[in-house]
């Protein structure tokens, strides 16, 4: 009897989720992309694809941390060969600096927009193509219409977003799925050593629909996310440079 | 350099036309003519039709009565005008600019042309060669003006003017060699002025109050000192389809069903011959002579009707019908080779994916034309704002792999920003830095890496980078230019900003 009550509620569940736009369990071959952790915070306990994610930054070199991560999680969603689109104002990357988050950078289109509106047209259209791996855009501004309709677009593509608000003036409410801020901290290594370590950020999810949102301390090191390191690594040109 | 033409003049030009279609009439004399005032008149005569006398304009009756027999052919209008410009299309072997010379010559811009033929004579003997094998009477002239090229080509002797030297050569000839219409050159011969010396040192102000504005005008023309434009013959469309209206079209939905039947006529037509277009223009042609048009591009070959409808459907509310439309003309003036999809067999497969996006990439340009749309490939550069280039087309590969060896920041600075630092040693990296009225204290560094100028592409001094990480934990890229030197003070950088 309680057995069959728990199945139930397990399928209701599952169906709410579904009602509520929110992908189902991925295959477990693609689930979690070594974030550990912070796998604990999304319904389902995966990163959720087919959905919109916004990152807020307020100064660049927030916004670089915001990209790294990025750039970190799309290495490892994207499929070799696929395309994606990049959508901003003004180009601030630098395309060989992706190889190292393995990606390769020509599997990149950066389109150049003036507007918000523009941007923020260009992105629903590029969300709505089943074809593309995976769409980002630069905006200051994403109010809860417009936000509405890039989640639309994405339950039916199931094509993975990500905004990007440099300096937004308001944090609104809005229908994006989640809502990260990633800052720089410093990298962990022996004293003493010389050198600049692997990246490290501290990872906030804000807001997540039907998860809990969180705090993580998070490195990146040769492709892949490493959580809690107690012995410092020691980067592999501080290496090759000491001999 | 001087611009120089060459005029042709196709001295027997119709009835040439007539022997190259028909050639059972090449030995035997025969005359084109056509209906005038109730009676049959000779439009054009053979050579051996003139040899017997037979001239142009005399009465059909009176030729048969000079050679007993000869053939009448009914000329037929339009014909010899199409030929012409076929002709002239055809010349474009010669030059690119060629233009037909109604009723019986061509004209063509040779400037930079004739060396490609071994110089001018050579020139000339190739296009008479061409012209003769096609059974054509032909007397080409060289000259630097249209107006000389003209007038040598009909009237001269020698069939090269020399450049500058129209004015030596054009007083030998007679005052008919100007173009001029029959009134004028009338009036001149009653005057006596029966070659052009007579006349050319007057002052056009004379010249142009006794016979009129054409006569100086003409006279400029041949020598130069006023322009003359040639009007190319125009190269046909191979793409292109039409649609004239039996009712004159007034409303959006007329104009967007109109354009949905030539694109699917258009498309199927390049669908047999397999290929894609990348530029589509839509004429409309107004019942008031005004002529409109829509075009549109796309970044890869295609020649799917749907997405093409789709990019034209912004533009159709721009197309003001005023009266009405009565003819619409649509022409792909560039197309490319392509193959066919199968779609629904490769729906999950990339190359499907990337005609999605080419069709997304297509609509995002077509609404907003100042968008910017690039991907980049690597370059082999080592400075870094050149160690990357703009891909030229959307699917263009590298065959060089992208640099890896190096640490690089995520995002970059357009140009380096000036900063204030503090350093400790020569070559050390800085204790801290200023940037935009901020202090940074600099807790980790890596470096110097010195990125040398490429010294073959541009001058300047080397940079010295360093990859430093602040007490907060972030992360730049900074340079020094150039040396160290305790002398002068080197300007430092910040160009980009690590994860």
């Amino acid at each position: 009897m309680e057995t069959a009550k728990a199945d139930i509620v397990q399928r209701l569940r599952k169906e709410i989720l579904q009602l509520q736009g929110i992908p189902s369990a991925l295959p477990a071959s693609v689930e979690s992309f070594g974030l550990g952790p912070i796998n604990a915070a999304f319904p389902g306990k995966t990163f959720p694809l087919a959905a919109v994610h916004e990152f807020i930054m307020q100064q660049p070199e927030a916004a670089a941390a915001s990209s790294a991560f990025v750039m970190a999680l799309v290495g490892k969603i994207l499929p070799k060969g696929a395309s994606a689109v990049w959508i901003s104002a003004q180009r601030k990357i630098f395309p060989p600096a992706l190889k190292s988050y393995g990606i390769s950078p020509e599997q990149f289109i950066f389109i150049g927009l003036k507007k918000d509106k523009e941007i923020q047209w260009a992105m629903e259209e590029a969300l709505k193509c089943k074809g593309l791996g995976i769409v980002l855009a630069e905006m200051q501004e994403l109010d809860f219409t417009s936000s509405r309709r890039l989640q639309l677009a994405v339950e039916k593509s199931r094509v993975t977003g990500f905004v990007f608000r440099n300096n937004p003036r308001s944090i609104n409410t809005n229908a994006c799925f989640t809502r990260w801020q990633i800052s720089a901290l410093p990298a962990l290594l022996p004293p003493g050593l010389p050198g600049v370590g692997y990246p490290r950020w501290k990872i906030e999810l804000l807001k997540v629909r039907n998860g809990i949102p969180g705090s993580w301390e998070l490195s990146f090191v040769n492709g892949q996310f490493r959580h809690a390191i107690k012995t410092p690594v020691m980067p592999l040109h501080a290496k090759q440079k000491t001999g | 350099m001087s611009r120089r033409y060459v005029s042709i003049w196709l001295r027997h030009f119709k009835t040439d036309t007539y022997t190259r279609c028909y050639p059972h009439v090449k030995n035997i004399p025969f005359v084109l003519a056509a209906p005038d005032h109730g009676r049959l008149r000779v439009t054009a005569a053979n050579l051996l039709a003139q040899s017997g006398a037979v001239q142009e304009a005399m009465v059909v009756a009176d030729a048969r009565a000079y050679i007993p027999g000869i053939e009448v052919i009914p000329e037929e209008e339009g014909r010899a005008e199409k030929s012409l410009q076929s002709l002239a299309e055809w010349f474009i072997r010669f030059s690119p600019v060629v233009a037909a010379d109604p009723p019986d010559g061509l004209l063509i811009d040779a400037t930079g042309c004739a060396h490609l033929w071994g110089g001018e004579k050579a020139y000339l003997t190739a296009m008479y060669k061409r012209l003769a094998a096609f059974g054509y009477h032909a007397r080409p002239a060289m000259a630097d003006t249209i107006g000389a090229a003209w007038a040598v080509a009909r009237f001269g002797t020698k069939l090269i003017v020399p450049e500058g030297e129209q004015y030596t050569v054009l007083s030998l000839l007679p005052s008919q060699a100007l173009r001029l219409s029959d009134d004028i050159v009338f009036l001149l011969q009653k005057l006596g002025l029966h070659s052009i010396k007579n006349f050319i040192d007057i002052a056009p102000a004379s010249l142009h109050r006794r016979f009129g504005p054409e006569l100086t005008h003409r006279l400029k023309q041949a020598l130069g000192t006023a322009e003359e434009q040639l009007t190319p013959a125009s190269v046909p469309v191979e793409y292109q389809e039409r649609l004239p209206c039996l009712q004159t079209i007034v409303t959006a939905k007329g104009i967007e069903i109109a354009l949905s039947a030539l694109t699917e006529t258009l498309c199927n037509k390049l669908k047999k011959d397999g290929k894609g277009l990348r530029r589509l223009v839509l004429y409309c042609y107004r019942v008031d002579g005004k002529i409109l048009n829509i075009a549109i591009g796309t970044n890869r070959p295609t020649q799917h009707a749907a997405h093409l409808l789709k990019l034209f459907e912004p533009k159709i509310e721009s197309i003001e019908p005023g009266l009405g439309i009565e003819l619409f003309v649509l022409e792909a003036p560039l197309v490319e080779d392509c193959t066919i999809v199968q779609e629904e067999l490769w729906q999950n497969n990339a190359m499907a994916g990337s005609q999605e996006l080419a069709e997304l990439l297509d609509r995002i340009s077509g609404k907003i034309p100042s968008a910017r749309i690039e991907r980049f490939l690597p370059d082999a550069h080592h400075w870094p704002e050149n160690s990357y280039r703009a891909a030229s087309f959307v699917y263009e590969k590298s065959n060089i792999p992208w640099p890896q060896s190096r640490p690089r920041p995520l995002h970059i600075l357009a140009t380096p920003s000036p900063i204030q630092v503090t350093a400790p040693i020569p070559d050390y990296p800085p204790m801290l830095f200023r940037h935009q009225s901020q202090l940074h204290r600099i807790a980790r560094a890596d470096g110097p890496e010195r990125i040398a100028q490429e010294w073959w592409l541009q001058d300047g001094e080397h940079r010295d980078y360093y990859y430093v990480e602040d007490e907060e934990g972030k992360r730049y890229w900074i340079f020094r230019l150039g040396h160290y030197d305790p002398e002068k003070n080197n300007q430092w950088f910040l160009h980009g900003y690590f994860a």
